[in-house]
């Protein structure tokens, strides 16, 4: 079973990497583009077939590890 | 006072970091590998700069997690002095051991150039050799060093004196040039309650001989292992 771990910046806290994708895509020429915010996703392979208890232990994983709390969110989807 | 430095795969600020203890206190600090976890004995444990992990996933986030951590933590728990320099407190904060977090710098630059730090306190066994309220010079070598906290935290740390030091001009003004990495109210280290835990951004032990420019770092070095 595959969970797929998104991690992004908190709103509030700054993300310098967000602003320089924003500006860069603005020289591109696209116009109309807002707030842009990075983050990145984590895929990852679980021997556990419940869905509903992969999904916990991934959250488990995801604060003890793969997000920091104190400036990241994170959200947690079962893929199949 | 004994000291140990923690040596984690893709540390590299380790040696200076001994040469600055040994060159105060005159005895040679134990290394300690990650893996260890036995630290009894030990006064002082010190993290020191580097990419520990190659940075993966945050800086200083698979260090947090790593077989030694445990032992720092009781070694905090019983009262022992820790530093963490750099890439050492971003392992500290992401540990948990002091609050916040080190974001990406606000230019997205890393900054390797030397700053001036005013001290806060200059009543902390790491502080006690310099005055309070001037300014020593360190040196700035990272690409995420942007301090951040949310307001409550900040007001606490300021609340509670335990903001360490400041980026700052050489004669002590605090201004938005002068705080190049963007963190928050220009923090550039920070204090456990118990002002026992010590995390900044800047080395000083780049600066501890005038051969290597100024001994500005020193008196830290010295403070702290005259402490005990």
């Amino acid at each position: 079973m595959k969970a797929i771990v998104t991690v992004m910046l908190k709103n509030g806290v700054l993300d310098p990497q967000g602003k320089a994708i924003g500006h860069a895509l603005g020289t591109l020429g696209f116009t109309g583009v807002g707030m842009v915010r990075a983050g990145k996703i984590i895929e990852l392979e679980l021997a556990q077939t419940d869905p509903v208890k992969a999904k916990a232990e991934a959250e488990d994983m995801a604060r003890k590890l793969l997000a920091n709390t104190v400036i990241e969110s994170f959200q947690v989807s079962i893929d199949g | 006072m004994k000291a140990g430095i923690v040596v984690f795969p893709g540390i590299n600020r380790e040696r200076d970091m001994a040469i600055a203890l040994e060159t105060s206190s005159g005895v040679k600090p134990r290394m300690i590998w990650h893996k260890e976890t036995d630290l009894s004995g030990l006064d002082l444990v010190v993290l020191p700069g580097g990419f520990s992990y190659g940075d993966y996933l945050r800086c200083g986030a698979m260090a947090a997690r790593s077989p030694v951590m445990g032992a720092i933590r009781a070694h905090a728990e019983r009262g022992g002095f820790i530093l963490g320099v750099c890439n050492g407190f971003q392992i500290l904060t992401e540990a948990g051991l002091l609050p916040g977090a080190l974001l990406r710098n606000a230019s997205l630059r890393f900054l390797s150039m030397d700053c001036h730090l005013r001290v806060e306190r200059s009543d902390t066994v790491f502080t006690a050799r310099y005055q309070k309220q001037r300014t020593f010079r360190a040196v700035m070598a990272h690409g995420d060093g942007n301090y951040f906290a949310d307001t409550a935290a900040l007001d606490r740390l300021e609340g509670e004196g335990l903001v360490a030091f400041r980026y700052a001009s050489e004669t002590g003004d605090v201004t938005p040039v002068t705080n190049r990495n963007g963190s928050a109210r220009s923090i550039a280290g920070i204090y456990s309650p118990n002002l026992r835990v010590l995390g900044m951004m800047p080395h000083p032990e780049d600066l501890v001989d005038p051969l290597m420019g100024c001994a500005d770092g020193k008196p830290l070095f010295d403070a702290l292992v005259g402490a005990a």
